[in-house]
């Protein structure tokens, strides 16, 4: 930690781009493995930065959650670089993107393939083959059968049992980190909200702090609770969902029925903080679009705790089943040390039994949030990833509760940003969406407009948790693993 | 089994009342934008904060396009005359692409006119949701009709997992590059007629994404819609709502 050969950066500081040390590639490959193997860092983004002519900054972004902050290092390449996929395989889908989007040459990457297809040419790619008489493939999508976004998934199997799965994705990319260069302009919350549509409100957050940071604005700490707030509505809805979903995939009906409309409650909420049903246009840099007074809070508070009772009735009417527990438990199981290697995040991850949240890990401003969940128990299988779900939604409840009985009282109207922000800068926020750690990286140019923006989805890491989970575990076991884990697909296509 | 029966009898009865009787909406629901080009000022603050470009405003109209439109008010909450409004209407569907342009005057949601495919189908209708780029948000909110709180399955309309027992291609997002041929494969495997919903402002005219050079501005430039839903997602009600009346489901 003593050796400058990485910028120490909290959670939504900025910094100068000059003040990130550029080591030589051999450091830097070796900083990054010690730091990852050695001192539990965990990869939050991995881009090249265009620099001079055809040469790139090869940039880490590390989470440190001793440090309780992110390293961030640099080394200049050109045409190539040392893939470090084989040495730690959460590099993977990163270095796939660093080719794809830069040109730049991986070296020794053991399976460089499209990572999203930006040249659209989708699909046309070599899959991983089995060879032998009794092996076949299953392939599904880019359509699937229910109302869910296109990916293509592949399997090998021989009889029911999948030896690989291989997960081809790109089908919904828009583009939108080009979108975003050169911005901030009327576009940048509503490209930022739609990315993954379904995380509006984490990656507004992480916006609002970026721009915040760069302008120079402290919000207060009501305006912060106020995001927790939504932030939290976001979680219920989409674990509640998810718990859903997944009695749905085992044909238990009661709880998926009832979850189907408590859902649509947590939605509702939702709207009457925000106006709109995935808390869009509620965090503006600043501040928050509309404050909050006892009518809109106490609202809110009376229909949570009528919704209470309901939602517990229907997850331990599913969680006492043992139709249920028999489909669940040790099915799709991820082992602690694979979780690590592919350096899972979030609701995965914490199934998995890794203490990560990078609520915690990564403290930005300070102000009150749910507690941690204690994952000591948790084995890796459909059935933890389905309990911490119902933990993470026991604690989000207690602090809703908390929060919403002291929020009474009028919000400021928000802070504006002032223009040009600071030039040749960097800043890097993370918060710890329903999925898992989001986080958002922006570099600006010498004129102050955005010179690269890099999003990093949870799903980015959690993909090819799913495809381990599916290892010699039976194909009609896909549902179900695919549901426990429900990643994003517009979030990593972006 | 008696835990399954005393839950179903603890939570209730709780399909909404809706078609019946008018949804009930957020405070801060913002439906149909309305205009009053006679308290403008011409000032051009609505049309400088669209993030879409949906308000256009020359000398002698004032005009927003609910099909570019992603419901976010700042066009009403810059204006200092008030000429632009955000009302609490959320019937916003329509058959025609014209009739998504808001001029001013009363506003009534069209009717259908194609008898021969209401004659076809008029009854039931299977849909098959294509999502071309969407964010998950118009997804999210179509599956909320098939809860128990909308349950659009009373209607005779049902989400079907093959395009060939499809009498609807749903379409959402902004028809990305990638999904262009998934797209016109699942509408070619459909048999004829069917009908083409364009969900939610991507859909529609590419919504925040149009111009995206790896995106094709909605689904008008490979398909024809017969129903254009907008909204960033369109409410539930609001993409029911336009459903039913597509199919001229009478109450």
């Amino acid at each position: 930690m003593t050796d400058n050969k990485f910028l120490l950066l909290a959670n939504g500081q900025s910094a100068g781009i000059k003040d990130i040390p550029v080591i030589s590639e051999a450091d830097f490959d070796d900083s990054c493995l010690r730091a990852i193997r050695e001192e539990n860092c965990r990869i939050s983004a991995f881009f090249a930065m265009p620099d001079n002519g055809d040469v790139h900054r090869l940039t880490a972004v590390l989470a440190d959650p001793e440090a309780k902050k992110f390293r961030v290092m640099q080394t200049a390449v050109s045409g190539k670089f040392t893939s470090l996929t084989g040495s730690y395989p959460g590099f993977n889908r990163f270095e796939r993107d660093i080719f794809e989007s830069c040109g730049l040459l991986p070296e020794g990457h053991p399976a460089l393939k499209p990572l999203r297809f930006t040249d659209g040419r989708i699909g046309e790619m070599d899959f991983f083959a089995m060879q032998g008489k009794a092996v076949h493939e299953v392939a599904v999508g880019p359509v699937h059968a229910g109302v869910i976004e296109p990916g293509h998934f592949r399997f090998e199997c021989m009889g029911e049992k999948v030896y690989h799965l291989e997960i081809s994705l790109g089908y919904q990319h828009r583009g939108v980190e080009k979108l975003l260069t050169g911005t901030p302009d009327k576009r940048l919350m509503h490209l930022i909200e739609t990315a993954a549509g379904d995380s509006s409100v984490a990656a507004a957050w992480n916006i609002c702090r970026i721009m915040e940071s760069l302008g120079n604005i402290k919000v207060s700490d009501e305006v912060s609770l106020l995001r927790q707030c939504a932030l939290e509505l976001e979680r219920c809805a989409n674990h509640i969902g998810d718990l859903g979903a997944l009695a749905g995939d085992v044909a238990f009906l009661p709880t998926a029925a009832f979850c189907g409309r408590i859902r649509g409650e947590y939605l509702n909420m939702s709207a009457d903080m925000a106006g709109n049903r995935f808390g869009r246009n509620f965090l503006i840099p600043g501040g928050v679009r509309y404050g909050m007074d006892a009518s809109v809070t106490g609202k809110i508070a009376g229909k949570l705790r009528t919704v209470m009772p309901e939602l517990w009735n229907a997850l331990d009417l599913m969680f006492d089943s043992p139709t249920v527990l028999d489909r669940f438990e040790n099915t799709g199981t991820v082992s602690r040390e694979t979780a690590l290697s592919l350096g899972l995040v979030g609701v995965a991850g914490r199934a998995c039994g890794l203490d990560i949240n990078s609520a915690f890990d990564l403290p930005a401003e300070k102000r009150d949030m749910p507690q941690k969940i204690d994952v000591g128990n948790f084995s890796g299988d459909v059935l933890s990833r389905a309990k911490v779900r119902y933990e993470e939604l026991k604690k989000s409840h207690e602090f809703l509760l908390a929060a919403l009985d002291r929020l009474s009282c009028r919000t400021a109207p928000a802070v504006p940003v002032e223009f040009p922000l600071p030039g040749d800068t960097i800043c890097v926020s993370a918060t710890e969406a329903w999925r898992g750690e989001l986080c958002h990286t922006v570099i600006t140019g010498g004129d102050g407009k955005f010179k690269v923006v890099k999003i990093t989805d949870p799903s980015m890491h959690n993909w090819e948790g799913l495809a381990m989970a599916l290892r010699d575990e039976e194909i009609s076991h896909f549902p179900i693993c695919n549901k426990s884990f429900n990643l994003s697909y517009c979030g990593h296509d972006l | 089994m008696w835990n399954s029966l005393k839950a179903r009898l603890f939570q209730g009865y709780r399909t909404g009342k809706f078609p019946k009787v008018a949804p009930v909406l957020p405070e801060r629901f913002a439906g149909r934008p309305e205009v009053f080009p006679e308290k403008c000022t011409r000032c051009g603050r609505c049309a400088a904060v669209c993030p879409t470009d949906a308000v256009t405003l020359d000398d002698h109209s004032l005009r927003i396009d609910t099909g570019k439109c992603i419901f976010c008010s700042k066009c009403a909450e810059v204006c200092p005359e008030k000429a632009v409004d955000m009302s609490k209407e959320y019937r916003l569907a329509a058959m025609s692409r014209e009739k998504l342009l808001v001029t001013g005057g009363i506003y009534e949601p069209e009717r259908p006119t194609d008898r021969e495919f209401l004659k076809f189908c008029g009854k039931s209708l299977k849909i098959r949701q294509v999502s071309a780029g969407g964010c998950a948000a118009c997804e999210l909110d179509f599956n909320v009709l098939n809860t128990l709180a909308w349950d659009m399955g009373r209607f005779g309309i049902q989400v079907v997992a093959s395009p060939r027992h499809a009498d609807c291609i749903l379409v959402t997002g902004p028809v990305s590059e990638n999904m262009l041929l998934a797209l016109k494969k699942s509408y070619d495997a459909a048999p004829k007629p069917v009908w083409v919903i364009a969900c939610g402002s991507c859909a529609v005219s590419g919504g925040i994404y149009q111009d995206s050079p790896v995106c094709h501005n909605g689904v008008e430039t490979i398909l024809k819609p017969d129903l254009y839903v907008p909204g960033c997602p369109p409410h539930p009600a609001t993409l029911l709502e336009g459903i039913l009346r597509l199919m001229d489901k009478k109450f």
